[in-house]
């Protein structure tokens, strides 16, 4: 099983877009990564604008790893999960940090899935691999295309699976998906993903 | 059109240091590529070089109108309302103990919804004529705009929102009439202000005050042009004195962090404890 999708062992980073119909994914998601998670994920959800408390305490219900919203220029470790905070936008920058900006709405979002995978492929290349979930609009749809540009890794919830499937389908129409997974596959190629970097690591 | 490359950001930020005095160098480069990209779909730019050409050969007229673009005016009144909770029930009352004046500085304050906000509180507090307010900017044209104090009737269901959820005592229309779309605010309110151009990049400090807000301003700064900003806030304090930041930034990577006490980390006050 281990061997099911033939990742390469480069990636350092992933980021994570969802909108309507998300929560329960990510929350199952976040539920079934192990403690020692290799890699740093960086999340967008669509949230409401005002409201800046309860919607990250509300993911660590679930989550195994305790998940934070940095502070602008806060250094990306590894094995932590960050979500953009509420009426920011959240990027990486180079140079290994986050960076939270005040910019005007994108995609009638802020924070805006696009800047967050935009900015990572800008940031890691083909080193990262981005991941877009169930929702309403097409945020995100560019920002997976500037990451398959720069050599990335494209992942979508399987429109199928979707209680709103606008999200993937808008990415998977300006560019190419390297898989579309229900909710299982994408835990399981996570976690050989976190194999295959574990153990690259470990033959240095 | 293709992504801009940092190499060409660079050359763009000489170009404007050059024949237009306005150092870039050290902004935030993620943020800074974007705000590029957008003058060049706003004025239909053909290409990148096609800015750098424009930049290279324009008069201050575009390069105004261009520093209006590039910089971000994204602003509401009471942004993030239980900042100004703590300013109203702690933070000011702390600095208007005895009868003295004290001075504010808004740094960085935009269209002036940040400076209303205060003026606002201060009056609900009997407090406005005892308070100097300084509010700086590097763009002259958004000046204006905060001088005017008119902002879109469509911002104000959510205005209203923040000044209520921040403990303001009337209603926020009692300090605006509606005309045209716009809220014309109270110009009483900010009379005594002094709305003042300056470049926090390039300039020193040019007064002492008790309390200076720069909210979402360094977050388009880079770390060294922060630890410069903040080198400049600190000598602008009175010793004990507060500085508010955004409520996502933080002094843990600055060098100047040593120099200051949080007061409140939710709201992001510091308090200059040494000189």
């Amino acid at each position: 099983m281990h061997n099911r999708f033939q990742l390469d062992d480069h990636y350092r980073a992933i980021v994570i877009g969802g909108s309507a119909g998300s929560f329960q994914v990510i929350s199952k998601i976040l539920s079934s990564l192990p403690v020692d998670f290799e890699l740093p994920i960086a999340m967008c959800l669509h949230r409401l604008r005002h409201v800046r408390n309860g919607f990250v305490e509300a993911l660590n219900i679930k989550s195994t790893i305790i998940i934070k919203e940095p502070y602008d220029k806060e250094p990306i470790r590894k094995g932590n999960i960050y979500l953009a905070p509420a009426n920011y936008h959240l990027g990486l920058e180079i140079g290994n940090s986050f960076a939270l900006t005040t910019e005007e709405l994108l995609n009638n979002s802020r924070p805006a899935i696009d800047i967050l995978l935009s900015s990572a492929a800008q940031v890691y290349g083909k080193r990262v691999v981005g991941i877009l979930l169930s929702g309403a609009n097409k945020d995100g749809a560019v920002g997976m295309k500037h990451i398959k540009e720069r050599g990335g890794l494209t992942i979508i919830q399987d429109p199928k699976e979707c209680l709103i499937d606008t999200m993937p389908v808008s990415a998977q129409k300006i560019t190419t998906i390297d898989y579309s997974l229900d909710v299982q596959g994408i835990i399981d190629l996570l976690l050989e993903l976190n194999l295959r970097v574990k153990l690259s690591k470990d033959k240095v | 059109m293709q992504e801009i490359e940092i190499s060409q950001l660079r050359a763009l930020t000489d170009i404007i240091k050059q024949r237009h005095d306005y150092d870039f160098g050290n902004y935030a480069m993620s943020s800074f590529r974007r705000r590029i990209q957008r003058v060049l779909e706003l004025y239909k730019f053909a290409s990148f070089d096609a800015l750098m050409e424009k930049l290279q050969n324009s008069d201050s007229k575009f390069f105004q109108e261009f520093l209006s673009e590039i910089t971000v005016n994204v602003t509401e009144m009471f942004r993030d309302p239980t900042l100004w909770v703590e300013l109203r029930e702690n933070i000011l009352p702390a600095m208007l103990t005895d009868n003295k004046t004290v001075s504010i500085w808004h740094a960085g304050c935009s269209s002036g919804e940040e400076v209303f906000s205060m003026a606002i509180t201060l009056k609900e507090m009997n407090l406005l004529d005892r308070v100097r307010i300084v509010a700086t900017d590097i763009d002259n044209a958004i000046l204006a705009r905060a001088r005017d104090g008119a902002y879109s009737i469509k911002n104000m269901e959510l205005n209203q929102k923040n000044y209520e959820r921040a403990k303001g005592l009337y209603s926020l229309d009692a300090y605006y009439k509606e005309q045209n779309g716009k809220a014309h605010f109270d110009k009483s309110l900010v009379k005594d202000v002094s709305f003042r151009e300056h470049n926090l990049v390039s300039e020193v400090s040019f007064a002492k005050f008790d309390l200076i807000l720069c909210r979402n301003v360094m977050i388009y700064f880079n770390q060294t042009l922060q630890n410069q900003v903040l080198k400049v806030f600190h000598e602008s304090l009175h010793k004990n004195s507060f500085l508010a930041i955004g409520s996502k930034e933080s002094l843990i990577w600055c060098e100047i962090a040593s120099k200051f006490s949080v007061i409140n980390n939710e709201e992001k006050i510091y308090k200059k404890v040494k000189e």
